[in-house]
């Protein structure tokens, strides 16, 4: 590999996601970093509250007012993105970042027939004569299998089901030839089927155009079957980041133990799930040190009193303070 | 083995959906009727938990609401210990019975009441029936089903949003036990949650079911969940109850081509990499549903009995109940799934 | 106690603070409702009972333009009443037929409304056209209509004595649409709630739920039409009094004052009926100030 191709299409450095309250400010996304190479997907996963679905938005420059970002730099492509002016960011997402929401129906304006939506989203990005983005439209339909596009592309969105509707919304974040999309549980408003006719969609169009894809979702079973990478997130840090085989099956995190263990599955009916005890804490009381701690059966002295850095453990890196050598001899 | 606890014969639920009278003259429309549950039977043994399993649309939660008599049968009876729930009025009798099931809904935070404190919400029941006299005794009943689900008596003077998702279903469960019921209903009760606090409420409920003799019939769009909770399975497409067996069996020797493709979509987290040909297809709209059996536009193994005639249930070798003419003449190739299956022959 | 610090803490208690506009308001309406409440106690004479007035004193200006006597800080009228007096005393008219009108419109709306949505079918059907039709009708002229028929009705001897009730009962029957359309659309929301159904399959009259589970819960957008009602019924009760089929003149309200005062005012004597006037719209202003504010907090989704 040249030096060139090593260099990542994206490049989270201590980003940090703020809520500024009348009772204070709360810290949705606290100081977390990735990267994500050309043509990766890398999964995010986490539960409600882990500020996963923040990290996304704050890639795209969609943050709900007042969430803002507090510190830290998204880079694409080596560019920073993160303080980019309105209009400019807006020229970057479509073109160079694709987005696929929750649901369907809201990236959808139900007013317009898709190949309008289409072609004016490929018209504002791409150099192109009507017809000919006319012509590209009826391809990204049929490249994300809707059958018979050209008779398709005239309708309305209220007249796709709902699997349907998902794959138009993932042709319009493709108008462009974005390299990074970003999916926002792209596949939980959608039944089980249909979820894994998305799937492969992602994992297709993500072979063939090498699309780079940062999928946040909740689903374990969409990670394993979709990711490259993946991060598990927890009360707005990335508790493990590592290769999705190391992640699920050789969990390093006490955190992500758990959280496999209390997946039912077929094969082996457990008389009981391994439970982890309690909730994810609310942003106005993150405990001290790591916010893990009141729920690890592993905890020891410094989980409490200070807040681990993640450490690397092999391919992955894990922010627990098992794997620092010094503190666990100390505590020994 | 004793007399069931529940008996669904027949059981069907129709909703007219039709336009505005008005609409329907001018533009001559016919009226038009959603089948939402059509035509099912299934009897539920004590202490057992019957799951029902299918994609939206198929009638689940509506069967639900029909068993704890939300909704009146259009057709059908459902008989719970031998008596007609369609023919409980409100009188004591119909109290006697009421007592005796109960039911926890989906959404956590839609499923009590915002004004009232916990305490409130769990006594309620208790107060309907009149099963206790007296506020200290009620208290003491509150405190000891708090225990049971895992919160702490200090609990019932708190608002519902003060907690977080677990914790009122933890609270809804409190509810639903509060009247000593012996049959729950439970209609999703862990979709709403996340995979930590599923595995929580899952526990919790078989602990319950152990200590507390209780018969479940639960629903789900999650085969996972109801592989662990289950005794017994129905797989219900567009109203109708596809498929019927024991877990084990549903599971490892599914027959229905429709359960075999939902067992086929689950993401595997295994990772033992096998190739996964997505179906084809989706639900069709449950309004004007296709002729003869209703999979048949998704169906591999269709032919021209299947466009023509709705299949009626047969019980095949391994037990289960099934509603295909593929499977009653033989023409599905036989499928057993392991952990790590074979590549399915169906696709 | 608990109650009180979490209105403190709340968020509705927070943006209240943070409105200077608002609070303005609050005081403003407080005042107009403790000087008509305590109106016998702090007005400087009581301008129905003769013995107080004096005729020598009458069309006097305010006190501080030339003539004006500082005993009768907002001038006289033409038979000597104090208009600081009869401001207090017409208020006190006003509220009370605003605020009773309101309690009569709130009872009646969200009741029928409360069976409207719950009950649903030919019953939400036939409330919902008669609610219908009776909007197609001006609320004054509804307010006419039920004062005329009283008019009719009633004995002429009795018409002094019960005028306040019927014009509360008119004003009252006009407003009731808002409320049981409000109502009748939350609790269709509030009835689909799984909390209701659970009330349902404990086996609970519909009755008991209506009360206790979906009335609650449909109350907060009640508070805001009530609030914005009131002015609106005060308003009304003016409009029918300034016309002369409201109070008797022997009761006036802010309505009547200003109708009477009107008589004078291109003679020259502007304060008989411009501060009466004055203080209607002030009164009105500072509580649709109020039921706007309380529309918008209790309302997230406007923020």
């Amino acid at each position: 590999m040249d030096k060139l191709s090593n260099r990542p299409l994206l490049e989270v450095k201590n980003l940090r996601v703020e809520f500024p309250t009348r009772r204070g400010t709360l810290v949705a996304v606290d100081d977390i970093s990735f990267s994500i190479q050309p043509g990766e997907v890398l999964g995010v996963v986490g539960e409600s509250g882990a500020g996963k679905s923040l990290t996304g938005a704050a890639i795209i420059g969609l943050l709900e007012p007042p969430g803002r970002v507090a510190g830290g730099e998204i880079l694409l492509d080596g560019q920073r993105i993160d303080n980019l002016p309105y209009e400019k960011m807006r020229r970057i997402r479509g073109k160079e970042i694709g987005a696929v929401f929750q649901d369907p129906l809201t990236s959808l304006n139900p007013l317009y027939t898709v190949g309008r939506q289409l072609t004016e989203t490929i018209l504002t990005h791409l150099d192109m004569s009507e017809s000919e983005a006319r012509a590209r439209a009826i391809g990204l339909l049929q490249d994300v299998g809707i059958p018979a596009p050209e008779r398709r592309i005239d309708h309305y969105p209220h007249q796709f089901s709902g699997g349907m509707r998902q794959r138009v919304v993932i042709a319009l974040a493709l108008c462009a030839n974005p390299r990074l999309i970003v999916a926002d549980e792209p596949t939980t408003a959608l039944d089980v089927s249909i979820q894994a006719q998305i799937i492969t969609l992602i994992k297709r169009l993500c072979r063939e155009h090498g699309t780079a894809v940062m999928l946040v979702t909740h689903d374990m079973g969409v990670i394993a079957e979709t990711a490259d990478r993946v991060a598990v997130m927890y009360a707005g840090r990335i508790a493990e980041i590592g290769p999705v085989r190391d992640v699920i099956q050789r969990a390093k995190h006490p955190y992500t133990e758990g959280l496999m263990g209390s997946i039912p599955k077929l094969g082996n009916a457990p008389a009981r799930l391994a439970q982890i005890d309690g909730a994810m804490p609310r942003l106005t009381a993150i405990p001290k040190g790591c916010a893990f701690n009141p729920r690890c059966t592993k905890r020891f002295t410094p989980c409490t009193q200070l807040r681990p850095d993640p450490i690397p453990v092999g391919a992955t890196d894990v922010a627990c303070w098992l794997y620092d050598q010094t503190k666990k001899a100390a505590a020994e | 083995m004793s007399a069931p606890l529940v008996v669904a014969t027949d059981l069907a639920r129709y909703f007219d959906v039709s336009k505005p009278l008005l609409n329907r003259l001018l533009e001559k429309l016919p009226r038009q009727t959603l089948r939402a549950v059509d035509g099912v039977d299934f009897t539920i043994a004590k202490g057992e938990t019957l799951s029902f399993v299918g994609e939206s649309g198929c009638g689940k939660s509506t069967l639900a609401r029909l068993v704890v008599g939300l909704y009146p049968p259009s057709r059908g009876s459902m008989m719970f210990d031998g008596t007609d729930m369609s023919k409980l009025g409100s009188s004591a009798d119909a109290a006697r019975v009421r007592k005796r099931f109960q039911m926890i809904f989906q959404d956590p935070y839609a499923s009590l009441n915002p004004r009232w404190r916990v305490g409130k919400i769990i006594a309620e029941p208790i107060v309907v029936h009149g099963l206790m006299s007296g506020p200290a005794q009620i208290k003491k009943r509150v405190d000891e089903l708090l225990r049971q689900v895992g919160l702490s008596p200090a609990d019932q003077e708190k608002f519902p949003h003060e907690f977080s998702g677990g914790q009122r279903q933890r609270i809804s469960i409190a509810r639903a036990l509060s009247s000593n019921p012996e049959f729950l209903v439970c209609d999703e009760p862990t979709s709403a949650l996340d995979v930590s606090v599923q595995a929580q409420i899952l526990n919790l409920m078989k602990d319950l079911q152990r200590e507390l003799g209780l018969t479940y019939l639960f629903i789900s769009h999650n085969l996972a969940v109801v592989y662990y909770i289950s005794d017994r399975v129905g797989v219900m497409y567009l109203g109708k109850l596809v498929e019927i067996a024991d877990v084990k069996t549903l599971f490892a020797r599914p027959v229905h081509p429709y359960t075999r493709m939902l067992l086929d979509a689950i993401p595997d987290l295994e990772m033992s990499g096998r190739p996964r040909t997505p179906v084809a297809g989706e639900v069709p709209n449950p309004i004007d549903p296709p002729s003869g059996c209703t999979f048949h536009p998704r169906c591999p193994y269709a032919n021209d009995r299947c466009r023509a005639e709705a299949p009626r249930a047969i019980r095949t070798k391994t037990g289960a109940m099934v509603a295909c003419h593929a499977a009653e003449e033989g023409r599905l190739p036989d499928l057993e799934r392991t952990a790590a299956p074979p590549p399915n022959p169906l696709l | 106690m608990d109650a009180v610090r979490r209105f403190v803490d709340s968020d509705v208690f927070y943006s209240f603070r943070r409105s200077p506009i608002i609070i303005a308001a609050a005081i403003v309406t407080v005042l107009f409702f403790a000087g008509a409440v305590f109106a016998p106690l702090i007005a400087p004479q009581n301008p129905f009972d003769l013995r107080q007035l004096n005729l020598m004193d009458s069309s006097l200006p305010p006190a501080w333009l030339p003539d004006g006597l500082p005993q009768y800080p907002l001038g006289t009228d033409t038979q000597g009443r104090d208009v600081l007096s009869t401001i207090l005393f017409g208020s006190r008219i006003s509220l009370l037929v605003g605020v009773f009108s309101v309690v009569f419109a709130m009872i009646l709306g969200i009741s029928l409304g409360l069976l409207a949505g719950y009950v649903g079918g030919t019953v939400d059907a036939v409330i919902m056209r008669v609610a219908d039709v009776q909007l197609s009708f001006p609320a004054i002229l509804i307010a006419l209509l039920i004062d005329g028929v009283a008019r009719v009705v009633i004995p002429r001897e009795l018409h002094h004595d019960i005028a306040i009730y019927v014009l509360i009962l008119a004003i009252g029957f006009s407003g009731w649409v808002q409320y049981a359309r409000t109502v009748r659309g939350s609790c269709m929301v509030e009835k689909s709630k799984e909390y209701v159904q659970a009330a349902r399959v404990i086996g609970r009259h519909p009755i008991a739920i209506m009360l206790q589970h979906v009335l609650p819960n449909v109350l907060g957008p009640v508070l805001v039409i009530a609030t914005i009602h009131l002015a609106l019924a005060i308003i009304t009760e003016a409009t029918l009094s300034f016309l002369g089929v409201g109070v008797p003149p022997t009761e006036p309200s802010l309505g009547t004052l200003i109708r009477i005062g009107n008589n004078f005012l291109f003679s020259g004597e502007w304060w008989i009926t411009v501060f009466p006037g004055l203080a209607l719209v002030v009164m009105v202003l500072a509580v649709n100030l109020l039921g706007d504010w309380l529309r918008d907090a209790l309302n997230p989704k406007l923020r």
